[in-house]
């Protein structure tokens, strides 16, 4: 199973996240400022954040490209992810907030509350809070995808619910009584685990630290699809009432797949909020959700490298285009770049390369036929 | 204990399915003995892949008894249940899982372990190798088992399927329209393929082609608005004056 999983492309992809986990702290942390290989901290924190939108994208293409289940609410479990981790850092701050109170956080002072939530206890604790960064998404997606894939809720319809799903919780969130900051969301973090959050070491630890988790993420997606369990999630992509009159359970293979999915972009944001210093309710908005998916759409759906690759670029686009005089046009560019995606390059960057030498190598073995038997060749991974 | 109502294996009794007021099934009775292979024919909407929907859990009839084997009561249970009790079908329109290879497609339908808690574990066993080679053989497909599906003939497509449910190893087979869309040479291929089958296995097909029918050489029901109209022999049927009415007239 883990031999399987670990093919050539996904040893050379590991080893080259592994290179970047390690390297960019070590030109922050060891360069002096005036050396030019020096990466500046901000620069650390902006990569980290990618690393960790990568970590959501590689989560909708297991499910997307995987099994065909179009989830675009998927900002929803990273938002949660992102809150769970959010509320950790609050309780963390302590005395030191501006209204001093050592219990609760300051924004209940400001709205007159007398004592902490339900909701909040437990989340001073570091271990309690990472707990809760895969329990809370993976619980509403357990929920959620049982009402759905035993209703047999597919396709558009079932794209439409989790954007539902995901405006309600913006909704939601925006409201101050709900208890979760309202549209100030949480924010003014000082440490983590005992670190300053700003600090240069804190930093290059939390990219580090998403670089692992995408590492690992990346395992577990890669050992997920490779057993018989990706074979038959690939199968319900194909035809789903056939695998069902085979005798499988379709919807225990989506909701198993969809929890995971939910647990690992949970994970994504609770990575993302102490880098980027802040998570209030616009990280629920649908538009965020429908941003990811485009991510995996342009790197090419069903490769796993090609979410991460679609993270990567499209936001390394979007940073320098909103940075810029073009600012205003990005949302139009990122819709061009979707339809000019799915209009000419449907397979997405990494799925056409691919598709392109898997076309080399059976013209190859045409030519020269392998008396070994077919049986041992090399299937293409699903490029579709 | 022997719970059993009906030495029959598949006995359906005045069963009704309606879509919007429409009467697909219409007090449809039929049984099927062990070990019999079954032509079902009749004109286009008679309510043959409907009947068979019923039988495999997709559709829920409105009235009427389903059991198989005389025990299991079909209307109680969903599609993945009725498989793993052992009833196979192949669709109308061949179905099959194209971005797989074609040895991964009888891989996933080999009779075994369907849960989604055990499949990241899962490993083949050499018994299933074998199996697998042996139908490959069967369905003349050996020399493609790992080409992709999807880049078959919509003939090696309808065999690969027909394998598929003969991996599945069930007790009973539905077959609809086997070969729709296939050459002569095919076509009688399949009704040699389909009586080797049901040496060990009951089998009921459903089919437009009259050649093939009279190929296949078993009794015939002719289904006509959701009810049977007559059965009997090839010949038998083909000369009922109401068989030869639906089929001609109108
Ligand atoms: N899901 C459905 N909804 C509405 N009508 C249906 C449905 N399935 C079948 N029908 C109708 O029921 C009738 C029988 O269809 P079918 O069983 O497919 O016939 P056959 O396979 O004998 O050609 C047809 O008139 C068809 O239009
Ligand atoms: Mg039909």
């Amino acid at each position: 199973m883990i031999p399987r999983a670990l093919d050539r492309g996904t040893i050379v992809f590991l080893a080259l996240l592994g290179a970047v986990a390690i390297a960019v702290p070590l030109l922050n942390l060891a360069l002096p400022d005036s050396s030019p290989l020096h990466v500046p901290t901000y620069l650390v924190s902006l990569f980290g954040k990618y690393v960790c939108f990568a970590l959501l994208a590689l989560s909708i293409d297991l499910i997307w490209g995987y099994c065909g289940i179009l989830s675009l609410g998927h900002g929803a479990f990273f938002a949660l992810g992102g809150y769970a981790m959010g509320m950790y850092l609050m309780r963390q701050i302590g005395g030191r907030g501006v209204y001093g109170n050592p219990l609760l956080p300051d924004f209940m002072v400001f709205l007159n509350w007398k004592e902490l939530p339900l909701a909040w206890w437990g989340f001073s604790s570091f271990p309690y809070a990472m707990l809760m960064v895969l329990a809370v998404p993976g619980l509403l997606a357990l929920v959620f995808g049982w009402f759905a894939f035993r209703s047999r809720v597919t396709g558009v319809y079932f794209s439409i619910i989790t954007q539902a799903m995901t405006f309600a919780l913006l909704l939601a969130f925006f409201r101050n009584d709900f208890g979760f900051g309202g549209n100030n969301g949480l924010t003014d973090f000082k440490d983590i685990l005992g670190f300053n959050v700003q600090a240069d070491g804190t930093r290059a630890a939390l990219f580090a630290t998403s670089c692992l988790a995408l590492m690992l993420g990346y395992v577990v997606c890669r050992i997920l699809v490779a057993s018989k369990f990706g074979m038959v999630l690939i199968a319900i992509r194909d035809a789903e009432a056939r695998a069902r009159f085979l005798g499988y359970r379709v919807e225990s293979y989506k909701l198993a797949v969809f929890t995971i999915s939910a647990c690992m972009a949970g994970v994504a944001g609770a990575l993302y909020v102490p880098q980027v210093g802040i998570i209030n309710p616009g990280e629920f908005s649908p538009a965020n959700s429908i941003e990811a998916v485009i991510w995996v759409a342009v790197g090419g759906r069903g490769t796993l490298a090609g979410a991460v690759i679609g993270a990567v670029l499209v936001n390394y686009a979007k940073t320098t285009f909103t940075s810029g005089a073009l600012a205003p046009y990005w949302l139009f560019l990122l819709g061009g770049l979707f339809v000019g995606v799915t209009l000419w390059l449907p397979r997405g960057i990494v799925g056409t390369i691919a598709h392109w030498r898997a076309g080399r190598r059976i013209t190859a073995t045409e030519d020269a036929p392998d008396p070994s038997g077919a049986a041992v060749a090399t299937k293409p991974q699903a490029a579709e | 204990m022997d719970l059993r109502t009906t030495p029959a294996l598949l006995y359906l009794d005045a069963v009704s399915v309606s879509f919007d007021g429409f009467k697909a099934l219409n007090g449809l009775s039929l049984t099927i003995a062990p070990g019999e292979m079954r032509a079902i024919i009749g004109p286009n909407g008679a309510g043959k892949t409907t009947m068979m929907d019923v039988i495999t859990g997709k559709t829920r009839p409105d009235e009427g008894e389903v059991l198989f084997d005389g025990s299991h009561d079909l209307t109680a249970l969903d599609e993945a249940s009725i498989a793993v009790l052992g009833i196979g079908r192949k669709f109308q329109k061949p179905t099959v899982f194209d971005s797989h290879t074609v040895e991964d497609n009888l891989r996933l339908a080999l009779a075994g372990d369907r849960r989604a808690r055990t499949a990241v574990a899962w490993r083949e066993t050499a018994a299933a190798r074998e199996r697998m080679s042996s139908i490959l053989e069967t369905i003349r497909l050996t020399a493609a088992r790992s080409r992709l599906a999807g880049n078959l003939s919509h003939g090696q497509k309808q065999w690969l399927e027909i394998g598929m449910l003969l991996a599945q190893d069930p007790k009973l087979l539905l077959v609809d329209e086997p070969v729709a869309g296939m050459t002569d040479a095919e076509t009688h291929q399949t009704a040699e393929l389909l009586r080797t089958i049901n040496v060990e296995k009951t089998v009921v097909v459903v089919e437009h082609d009259m050649t093939f029918v009279r190929a296949l050489g078993v009794k015939v029901t002719v289904l006509h608005e959701g009810r049977v109209l007559a059965e009997g022999s090839i010949d038998q049927v083909s000369e009922n004056e109401r068989v030869v009415e639906v089929y001609l007239g109108r």
